[in-house]
């Protein structure tokens, strides 16, 4: 029981922090002080104080949309494994509704967008949605070889580490997934080199670009779901690529706040080393995640 | 007794439009019997088909009803009686004094012969029914004749529909030929696979037409656009899965398939799921759009069969179950939300007179339960939780996942394409949906028309809000349809010997209604903090911010063409848009245009020229036949004394 209300904080509390910290990462390889390492709770805490300004064009759709993203985010949170420990929820075909939640968020977000009647958010709202086409076969992928790997489709199980057969036998079908998994989460999250969170440069974002006329708590509810599906995604990765255990259970969660940190510190190393690509390689890349994890799948059926 | 209440229920849609023959036709009066009429039956029809699901199947020489029957039944009674009170305000007697009297008499007959379809125990009765179903769609499809697009669909159609028949009398002569009689009952175990490759070959080809799958749906997209709304929701909603039902009842009926039958369903289903949103996504006309989404969903119920046929060649049960009731379950769900979403496709188009996207926009105001309705449908097809397109998916997800073996001995690798290509599915049918519900309900008007809708009457919204409420039903509980589907998937495979099939231990049936209902919880509980939120904060209304842009119109906004430009670029392979796009403008440009349009590939791209080219090779023997006796008499002679220098 006291798990589960570890894992519930977690998943409500920490999301931010991994945008502290990936933050503070660039402003060290800027060789900048950067802003402090809760700043994204400052955001927020402000944002959910302030009025809101709601363009004339727009229905409930618009406000639909922030809730539906945060609310599909955290439900998805309570079906991933925490490091080694198990969801609160778990069943088997749970990795279907993980996949088909964000779908849902996707759903909302994107029409939200389209609400406001703008030019710039429809085509945040186009990309966001072109781009998810490619990415949801390589997570299916990825999925396969979990499931095949651990002979359960639930993700809990699945991703019940040291695999039984774990890396010593199919450590590259593992290594593809893992990395096709990466390049997956860059692009759902928005992240460079596929997308760029602080830009303005409207005509070249995806996700910041559907937000545009949001404002107040309903962006504050934007910028909080998007950190839990950073979280939730990143959880999801670092279980396969360190799926390490302690023995001692609270020790587990330091060692799954540990990992989420250098996570959250590659993912700024990525993003400080890296230019963001142009828009028209993100199918590209997407469709060699698709392939990666194909190959890891071939690999473990051969 | 169950089975004469269906019979009664079948009569009664079958005479539904004949009193109305006899009445002036600027009086409703002959609607209004005929509506009365179709939900007399349809109450009898599901009363009788629900009751034989408690009763020993029913089966003698010429009706036989078992479960699977009973599955198709209820869409039958349930989506034309709601279409019926719909057609009450949409096609109003007195407004269509030339064809609704026709449309009337040939909707009651269409769907007294799909049930007579679903409960025929012989061949002979099988294809009358099937014949009168054809011909009924046929003048269905053309009630506008006098349009000239609308007839050449209709054509199409009839083509398409005959080729059908065609491989369904070689299919019944030949089952004729190894069972011995014109009932339908299983082959024998002994005979060559020949015969018996040749008939599920013919099922597939002559049932694939009629429900439409991928090379063969060329006369979907048009019909489904050119009909009146509420019967392009009855040919969408029920009438192609009597397709799906001839393959279901055909393949129960061949012992042993071969694995590669399965696999040949498979990827079938697979390109014609993919395929049939990719076309869905290119499309402009908001009726043709929804339209390729049945080829779409057709697919996806293809997959699951061909997993349960993959299932019972590899002798697994979870399989079979899993993608059978996978089907079934879908093809009820396609049934109900994909009525939905034409219904209120009629009715945008009864307030707009478009059926052009991007001539609409900002509908959501002006309808907002029509737009509801739209969304929820708009959700449940993309297969997204908490609605019923999700469990249907989930089931043949969960199977496709099995067949390959995990938590089991025996799997086939050929199954691993399937849980991405249904992700591909899925996905794409998101941004598909959310490209039209934006377009036609969000934003700003892109037209007078659109600028002046109106909500339409209780006549048209009830009828969708019942749909939506069958979604919600089977989305949250899935429990509750489960024991029909069991009891199809056993009378669809006797020979596997599991006696009761159980979905419960193989889908996780009630935590998906916890999910749904959590997910509908928090949903509620974070609106309502929001908005909190938002009145302690304060809200002001202004225009859209735009970055700024201080006179943005509505024809600026992001239209449907646009929205699917990136998509529609990278499945230019198979769509091959056709664009006509401004040549280079001098300095001071002109006035300009740019058209794109996505033709479809098999009919425009593949039958049309060699229909063309066939026409030109035998133009050329046209001189034969120049309508001169004397040459007439001279061909007879030349022939006799050919024959006579052959004997």
């Amino acid at each position: 029981m006291s798990h589960i209300i570890v894992h519930i904080v977690l998943i409500l509390g920490l999301p931010p922090l991994l945008l502290g910290v990936i933050g503070k990462t660039k402003a060290l390889f800027a060789g900048r002080v950067g802003p402090p390492l809760f700043q994204p709770y400052y955001d927020l805490a402000k944002l959910f104080r302030k009025g809101s300004v709601f363009s004339t064009t727009t229905t409930w759709v618009f406000r639909a949309g922030p809730v539906v993203g945060l609310v599909t985010a955290l439900l998805a949170g309570m079906l991933v494994p925490l490091g080694s420990h198990g969801a609160p929820v778990s069943f088997s075909g749970d990795l279907i509704l993980f996949a088909y939640l964000f779908a849902l968020g996707r759903f909302f977000t994107a029409s939200a967008a389209l609400d406001t009647g703008s030019a710039f958010e429809g085509m945040g709202a186009a990309r966001e949605v072109t781009f998810s086409c490619l990415a949801e076969p390589a997570l299916f992928f990825g999925f396969l070889v979990l499931a095949k790997l651990s002979g359960s489709l639930s993700l809990t199980v699945m991703l019940d580490g040291p695999f039984p057969s774990g890396w010593g036998v199919a450590g590259a079908s593992l290594v593809l997934v893992a990395a096709s998994l990466f390049i997956v989460l860059l692009v759902e999250n928005s992240r460079i080199p596929f997308d760029d969170p602080n830009t303005h440069l409207e005509l070249t974002m995806i996700h910041e670009v559907m937000v545009l006329d949001h404002s107040g708590p309903a962006l504050g509810m934007i910028q909080y779901g998007a950190a839990v599906k950073l979280f939730v995604m990143g959880a999801l990765l670092m279980r396969i690529v360190a799926p390490f255990t302690s023995g001692n259970a609270w020790a587990d969660w330091g060692l799954f706040v540990a990992g989420m940190m250098a996570l959250a510190v590659v993912i700024g190393v990525v993003e400080s080393v890296m230019a963001r690509f142009r828009l028209v390689f993100v199918p590209t890349f997407l469709v060699a995640a698709c392939l990666l994890s194909g190959f890891g799948i071939v690999l473990l059926l051969r | 007794m169950s089975e004469w209440l269906i019979v009664m229920g079948i009569v009664c849609h079958a005479v539904s439009g004949v009193p109305g023959l006899f009445r002036r036709r600027d009086s409703d009066a002959g609607q209004k019997l005929a509506v009365v009429l179709g939900l007399i039956g349809s109450a009898l029809g599901i009363v009788g088909a629900v009751g034989s699901l408690w009763q020993p199947s029913v089966a003698n020489s010429v009706i036989k009803i078992d479960a699977i029957s009973v599955i198709f039944l209820l869409p039958i009674f349930l989506v034309p009686a709601l279409g019926a009170i719909y057609g009450l305000t949409y096609w109003k007697q007195a407004e269509h004094i030339h064809n609704g009297q026709k449309l009337r008499l040939f909707y009651g007959l269409v769907t007294a012969a799909m049930a007579g379809v679903t409960i025929a125990a012989n061949s002979i009765l099988f294809l009358v029914a099937w014949e009168i179903m054809a011909l009924s769609a046929f003048f269905l499809i053309t009630t506008e004749d006098e349009d000239r697009t609308v007839r050449e669909v209709g054509w199409i159609y009839l083509v398409a529909t005959h080729t059908a028949t065609l491989c369904l009398f070689a299919l019944f002569a030949l089952l004729r030929n190894v069972t011995g009689s014109f009932a339908l009952v299983a082959l024998p175990d002994g005979p060559g696979t020949g015969i018996a490759t040749a008939i599920f070959l013919l099922a597939t080809i002559g049932f694939g037409l009629k429900a439409g799958m991928m090379p063969l749906h060329v006369w979907l997209p048009g019909a489904h656009a050119m009909a009146p709304s509420h019967v392009s929701a009855l040919m969408s909603g029920v009438l192609i899965k009597i397709g799906i039902y001839g393959l279901v009842r055909i393949s129960s009926l061949l012992p042993h398939p071969p694995l590669w039958w399965g696999g040949l369903l498979l990827a079938a289903g697979m390109i014609s799921g993919v395929l049939g949103v990719a076309f869905a996504i290119g499309q402009h006309d908001l009726k043709r759009l929804l339209a390729y989404h049945s080829v779409e969903n057709i697919g996806i119920i293809t997959m699951g069969l061909g997993l349960a046929m993959v299932g019972r060649s590899l002798h697994r049960a979870d399989c079979v179950a899993l993608g059978l009731a996978g089907a079934l379950l879908h093809v009820w769900n396609h049934g109900l939300f994909k009525s939905v979403l034409f219904l209120s496709a009629g009715a945008v188009i009864h307030a707009t007179h478009t059926r052009e996207i991007d001539h609409l926009g900002g509908l959501a105001k002006a309808m907002p339960r029509t737009a509801l309705c739209f969304a929820i449908g708009a959700v449940a097809i993309c297969g997204l939780p908490p609605l019923n397109g999700f469990v249907s998916e989930l089931l043949i997800y969960l199977g496709l996942f099995r067949s390959l073996g995990i938590g089991h001995e025996t799997g086939w690798a050929g199954a691993a394409f399937g849980p991405p290509a249904l992700a591909l599915i899925g996905a794409l049918a998101v941004a598909c949906f959310v490209k039209v519900f934006g377009a036609v309900f969000l934003g700003a008007a892109r037209s007078e028309h659109a600028r002046h809708a109106r909500e339409a009457g209780a006549n048209m919204t009830a009828p969708m809000l019942v749909l939506v409420g069958c979604c919600l039903l089977i989305g949250l509980a899935p429990l509750l349809v489960a024991p029909v589907l069991e009891r199809g998937v056993s009378a669809w495979s006797p020979d596997l010997a599991t006696g009761a099939v159980s979905l419960a231990p193989l889908a996780p049936l009630g935590w998906i209604s916890v999910a749904g209902l959590a997910l509908i919880v928090l949903l509620v509980v974070a609106g309502v903090a929001l908005s909190q939120r938002l009145r302690h904060g304060g809200t002001a209304s202004s225009g859209t911010w735009d970055c700024g842009y201080a006179a943005p119109t509505a024809r600026m906004q992001y239209t449907s063409s646009s929205f699917a430009q990136m998509l529609v670029g990278c499945f230019t392979w198979v769509l091959r848009p056709r664009v006509h796009a401004p040549s280079e403008q001098p300095l001071f440009s002109r006035p300009t245009q740019f058209r794109s349009h996505v033709p479809d590939i098999v009919l425009d791209g593949a039958l049309r020229p060699s229909f063309r080219f066939g026409a030109k090779i035998t133009s050329s023997f046209r001189f034969l036949q120049a309508g001169n006796i004397h040459a007439y008499l001279f061909y007879i002679v030349v022939f006799l004394i050919l024959l006579l220098l052959w004997r």
